[in-house]
């Protein structure tokens, strides 16, 4: 399958790359690691008519320790972020869950900032900084500003970057110390999730978000204000799909998402409370 | 749109469409027939080689995002001699193809993966291929091969 045809250009900065984007108009989009947008581009369910590649952008790819929270640039590959020594101790639940997107190969070029630009609610990453409570910091033609991953997800791949904002850093809390757990569960090894949750828990505060589970990635809030409240993790769990509106599909109704959910809820807290 | 790249060791330099697929420069542009095309969504790992030494789906990728960088296909992996590498070798010792279709990815997702790990547990070296599917379902013999190939 080859995609429709379009115009490639290559942007040196995050800086250039906004300039492109605005030059060539909303019919444009930025290229990354391509494994978001190329399938799709594949499948003509996308035929932007300029790609504005930023894969070459490398000063928009580390990550640091800032104090009191981790700076990822957008354009570190899911293989970096995975294998991080920074984060397997600030922030290991983002590590270990870039080590369940896709398989090695997508991960050797797939990035976290296309990840989350992407807005896909079956990625790993958007729910997973979700949880963590993460910041999205994103530059446009009139400079840069902080967007609260709360804030972030619209709808179905829709998210709050304008057509001619790029996003450039994730900022996660460090974890200090909480206990967490990934759950992903799916029917092949390296399938999207049908349901899956990123939890992590210190004491009385928590945070829950979870993957497919509506048109966006959804923060469980409701467990973490049950969690707060002092309820028994299986009490909590229950509560799982307050805020959630999942759909059916080939793979799960509406019912056995939500059961699942609660079922995984209760499995990761019961890891992080461990 | 001219790129360069440096394929199994031979420069190259060709005017390509943009939306060229890296896959399909080596094979139709380089007669580079041995990387295979599966399921074209880069879910089955066919189309594996190596982009300056890690391996990815060349489906998935445009032949202008290779530009500049070092591939290398399962016709680079032998010697000049045609002497096989050692890869090679322990697939075609443990038996680890049958019909054949998914061994060149196989053999690539597998040479990066003992790059990045070279001492991996049987599980590491299941999980690590989760990204190459055998439609023959010869799994078993693959993993023995690339243990028998990291010295276990």
């Amino acid at each position: 399958m080859i995609p429709a045809a379009f115009d490639y250009v290559r942007a040196g900065s995050a800086a250039e790359a906004i300039s492109l984007i605005g030059e060539h108009g909303s019919d444009a989009k930025f290229l990354a690691g391509g494994h978001s947008l190329l399938p799709l581009m594949k499948l003509r369910l996308a035929q932007p008519s300029v790609l504005v590649d930023i894969g070459r952008v490398k000063d928009l790819s580390y990550i640091k320790d800032a104090g009191d929270h981790i700076a990822i640039g957008a354009l570190t590959r899911h293989m970096d972020v995975e294998t991080s020594k920074v984060l397997a101790q600030h922030a290991p639940l983002l590590a270990h869950a870039a080590g369940h997107v896709g398989d090695p190969q997508v991960r050797h070029r797939g990035t976290i900032g296309g990840s989350i630009a992407h807005a896909d609610p079956a990625s790993d990453l958007p729910a997973t900084t979700l949880a963590l409570g993460a910041t999205y910091v994103v530059q446009g033609p009139k400079g840069t500003r902080e967007i609260a991953a709360r804030d972030f997800y619209k709808g179905f791949l829709e998210s709050a970057l304008a057509a001619d904002e790029m996003l450039t850093e994730i900022r996660v809390p460090k974890m200090n110390g909480a206990g967490w757990s990934f759950q992903k569960f799916n029917r092949r090894a390296q399938d999207w999730a049908i349901v899956g949750v990123a939890a992590w828990r210190r004491g009385s505060e928590s945070g829950v978000a979870l993957v497919n589970m509506g048109q966006t990635p959804v923060l469980a809030s409701s467990v973490s204000a049950a969690i707060a409240s002092g309820a028994s993790v299986a009490d909590a769990a229950q509560k799982a799909v307050a805020e959630a509106s999942p759909t059916a599909d080939n793979n799960a109704s509406v019912e056995y998402r939500e059961h699942l959910a609660k079922v995984l809820v209760r499995r990761a807290l019961e890891h992080a409370s461990a | 749109m001219e790129i360069r790249v440096t394929v199994n060791g031979v420069e190259h330099k060709h005017d390509v469409e943009p939306r060229t697929l890296l896959v399909q420069y080596v094979r139709e542009h380089l007669g580079l027939t041995g990387t295979n095309i599966g399921c074209d969504t880069s879910s089955c790992g066919a189309c594996s080689l190596h982009v300056d030494g890690e391996a990815v789906k060349s489906c998935t990728m445009l032949a202008v995002q290779a530009d500049g960088s070092s591939i290398t296909t399962i016709e680079g992996m032998a010697g000049k001699d045609g002497s096989l590498h050692p890869m090679q070798k322990a697939f075609m010792e443990n038996h680890g193809l049958q019909c054949g279709y998914c061994t060149p990815g196989m053999v690539m997702a597998a040479t990066s993966l003992l790059k990045e790990n070279p001492n991996p547990s049987e599980d590491d070296v299941r999980i690590g291929l989760e990204g190459n599917l055998c439609r023959c379902t010869g799994y078993h013999n693959i993993v023995k091969a690339v243990l028998a190939c990291a010295g276990k």
